[in-house]
């Protein structure tokens, strides 16, 4: 596969890596996190910790959209399909989230109309195909995905659709990250930069992390060939002493990011004046609603939903693992309660979240582990 | 499955399973298939004979090994690319029998039809499955027909009943797989998955693709000529795909298994799939494909003899057996780090086979 | 959701301005091209795809300056042992 199969070339990995090492100081411990789930998964996936260092510590952030939801929004979610009889649709990653009496699968092999989609468009199709049924759209991601979510409904206008709405969950990715550098735990010196999420918003947004906290970010590819350049950019940065923005992934980032798509997104949504984070708790100003001038569109607007908060159990540390303080191995809970098969949080599920890239990629199980 | 080995016959194992419903993901052929047959359907039916969880059993009669499975079949769309559910119905049977180490002698086969089915459906599938059977060279010598209210079968169900002769020439079972022992893979994998997949028109992708639906039992006959007992243990890698079966054997035999990723033959469209649907190929399942171990020392013999066969030319030695780490399958990068293959946990692609 | 998969444009679907037809792999994909109607696509433009949007056009000049530049990495540490060699003790 072209754009891909380049980087991951095995000798090119090699050099790279040994590069690395010869810039990597013994002496020091460094820190990095990668902000997007997407790295965590890559990052295991790819089993790239096997070839950096020892004193190279890979952090791993809050960028997982359905990490960072809290049950409460699930269970809402779900009140859709089960008391408004609608057709709820969801990307595969949602369907295995726990909510409080189950995660939608659950839900779903109870009798409730919940559908896997790939795209928002194919809801909006189904919501064409079905004009005597609600259809909502359950919609999560960063700005990655907050365009396609803007662009579908736009066109659910333009066709004049009286029976699909969207359950909006986007999150922005700048207040989480500007969460984490001012939180008291926070001890890493530099970040490996969201791809997909800068296509949209760019690369200079990032600018005030090297220009108030004083760290380098990389923006960079999900290839094993782009993570380990952006650790080779970092190190060089840090050695020169340097802080600023660079982007690794030149072949897809546009440094002033994609116009017609903030364009669509601030003609849909505005921002909430809070939002709750699992981890992070309460954020301003870092989650999307979608604008009265919408509202026939927005699920909230819509129907009613119970909107009760749902604490996680005492013992899951899903907030400490999502802020980087904790190693997925380190929750109490991991690979014992909580299982890709029976997870407690959305960490252990979602295709980006820590727990599940590293229960699935790297947990090297001994006799004493149960199967 | 250890905890089954360890127990004197005649004290059957405690129920397990927990779970209080069953779910789309209990017949997926991953983690909770497993689960659901080790915690429940073998405790309760117990007897020594469902030890192995083979694929097929085998009975001795009268000094005659017996091979004897069963199998159900309630794919959606009935038809697609490369056959429909009444090949799959034979081949999957066939292939059953063939790697439980049987020659496959013959099936019945019951129909759970859904009123208001075509007859001309029901027609075409039935002569699909005369002519798999021919193929196949088995004989469908019985079986029954029932039909349920509109809305509950999926337009058809196929369950099977197949019996074969043992072929003594070789003898299976996780008990022989020792750290060393080679794996084989007769071709690539995940074609029946995605097709199935696609078929279904609700994804908007298009690929030139086909079920790899056929019987695999030439290509085990000509290895099991070759090298006989060398060989120690086969599957077909149906739902769950090639991770499931090898961690299955893993489990069983208490073993590590590690495979080379960039052995492991895929086809560009199903990689493609795949990739924009973010699924892992190991965890898709085939109709045509079949896994072996086989003593180190025969290995080449094996695949060479495989490779001989018409349709076995995509043969692939793709990985070995390891004592360490135990019941865990590694997949190894051509960059020297390895990571865990895990079983299917979920459900995927639901009713594909 | 980070999932994101580049493709190469085969199609325009006539009557559709909003859409194009991508392959991945030889597997064909329909995506919305509106998020990138700006930059003006061509047939054989690589697209990256997600939740059935192109996001963004890939760079062939871009990719290729990256692929020098891992290539080098290996060679700045050959350059650097044929130095390290010709010390003298």
């Amino acid at each position: 596969m072209k754009f891909v199969d380049e980087f991951r070339d095995p000798k090119l990995i090699r050099q790279a890596a040994q590069e690395i090492r010869r810039l990597a100081k013994p002496e020091r411990h460094y820190r990095f996190m990668e902000v997007c789930g997407g790295h965590t998964h890559a990052i295991y996936r790819f089993a790239l910790q096997d070839v950096l260092p020892d004193n190279i510590e890979l952090v791993h952030g809050p960028g997982c959209p359905v990490c960072v939801l809290p049950m409460g929004r699930v269970d809402d979610g779900l009140s859709l399909a089960n008391e408004h009889n609608v057709i709820l649709t969801a990307f595969g990653d949602m369907m295995r989230v726990p909510g409080r009496t189950g995660s939608p699968l659950e839900h779903k092999a109870r009798g409730a109309d919940i559908r896997m989609v790939y795209s928002p468009l194919d809801a909006l199709k189904l919501a064409r195909e079905h004009p005597d049924r609600e259809v909502v759209f359950f919609a999560i991601g960063f700005e990655t995905t907050a365009p396609s979510t803007a662009l579908t409904l736009r066109t659910a206008r333009k066709l004049g659709l009286k029976n699909f709405s969207v359950f909006c969950n986007h999150v922005t990715i700048i207040p989480a990250i500007r969460a984490i550098l001012d939180s008291p735990d926070m001890r890493v010196e530099a970040f490996i930069g969201p791809g997909h999420v800068s296509t949209v918003i760019g690369c200079r947004a990032y600018e005030f992390i090297c220009r108030d906290y004083g760290k380098p970010l990389v923006t960079s590819g999900f290839e094993p060939l782009d993570v380990l350049q952006s650790i080779v950019m970092i190190l060089r940065q840090l050695e020169e002493g340097t802080a600023r923005v660079e982007n690794q992934y030149a072949r897809v980032v546009p440094w002033e990011g994609n116009r017609p798509a903030l364009q669509a997104m601030a003609e849909v949504f505005d921002l909430r004046p809070f939002f709750e984070w699992r981890g992070l708790g309460f954020i301003s100003q870092s989650a999307l609603r979608i604008r009265d001038s919408y509202a026939e569109f927005d699920a909230e607007a819509r129907f009613s939903i119970p909107g009760i908060r749902v604490t996680d159990p005492k013992a899951a540390q899903c907030g400490e693992v999502l802020k980087g303080v904790l190693k997925p191995q380190q929750c109490k809970l991991f690979g014992r309660e909580c299982t890709p098969e029976h997870p407690v949080g959305a960490l252990m599920v979602s295709s980006e979240g820590a727990c599940a890239a590293y229960f699935n990629y790297a947990l090297r199980k001994s006799d004493a582990v149960a199967v | 499955m250890v905890a089954i080995m360890s127990v004197p016959n005649n004290a059957p194992p405690p129920v397990r399973f927990r779970d209080p419903q069953i779910e789309m993901a209990h017949g997926a052929g991953g983690k909770a298939t497993r689960r659901l047959i080790e915690g429940l359907v073998a405790p309760v039916l117990g007897g020594p004979l469902l030890e192995s969880l083979g694929d097929a059993a085998l009975l001795e009669i009268g000094g005659a090994g017996i091979a004897l499975t069963a199998d159900s079949f309630v794919v959606r769309p009935l038809r697609f690319p490369g056959g429909s559910i009444g090949d799959l119905a034979v081949n999957g049977t066939v292939n059953d029998l063939a790697v439980g180490g049987s020659k496959p002698i013959a099936l019945v086969l019951t129909l759970i039809l859904e009123a208001g089915l075509s007859t001309e459906v029901l027609e075409v599938e039935l002569r699909a499955v005369a002519a798999a059977a021919e193929r196949a060279g088995v004989a469908i010598v019985g079986g029954d027909t029932k039909v349920v209210e509109h809305g509950k079968a999926d337009g058809m169900y196929i369950t099977t009943a197949g019996i074969g002769l043992a072929d003594r020439r070789v003898r299976c079972a996780p008990s022989l797989v020792k750290p060393g022992d080679r794996i084989l893979l007769s071709g690539p994998i995940g074609d029946h998955g995605i097709t199935i997949l696609l078929a279904r028109g609700e994804i908007d992708l298009e690929a030139d693709l086909c079920s790899d639906t056929r019987s695999v039992y030439p290509l085990v006959e000509a290895m099991i000529a070759r090298v006989g007992d060398a060989v120690h243990w086969m599957r077909d890698p149906t739902r769950g795909g090639v991770a499931s079966a090898l961690n299955e054997l893993a489990a069983d035999a208490r073993v590590g298994i590690v495979v080379a990723e960039d052995r492991i033959p895929v086809r560009d469209e199903v990689r493609g799939a795949c990739e924009l649907l973010g699924l892992e190929p190991m965890h898709i399942a085939n109709e045509g494909q079949f896994l072996a171990v086989i003593a180190a020392e025969h290995a080449d013999a094996a695949l060479a003899a495989v490779r001989g066969v018409s349709g076995g030319e995509g043969a692939v030695i793709i990985g070995e057996v390891r004592e360490q780490p135990t019941r865990t399958v590694l997949a190894a990068s051509a960059y020297g780090s390895s990571r865990v293959v895990d079983m299917l946990v979920g459900d995927p692609l639901p009713r594909i086979c | 959701m980070c999932l994101a998969i580049p493709g190469r444009i085969v199609e325009f679907v006539p009557g559709e301005a909003h859409m194009a037809v991508v392959e991945v792999a030889k597997v064909r994909r329909r995506v919305n091209i509106d998020l990138l109607r700006e930059n003006g696509l061509s047939i054989d433009d690589w697209v990256l795809i997600h939740v059935g949007f192109a996001m963004s056009k890939i760079g062939v000049v871009e990719a290729e300056e990256q692929m020098r530049l891992l290539a080098m990495l290996g060679e700045d540490q050959q350059a650097m042992d044929e130095l390290i060699g010709y010390r003298f003790e």
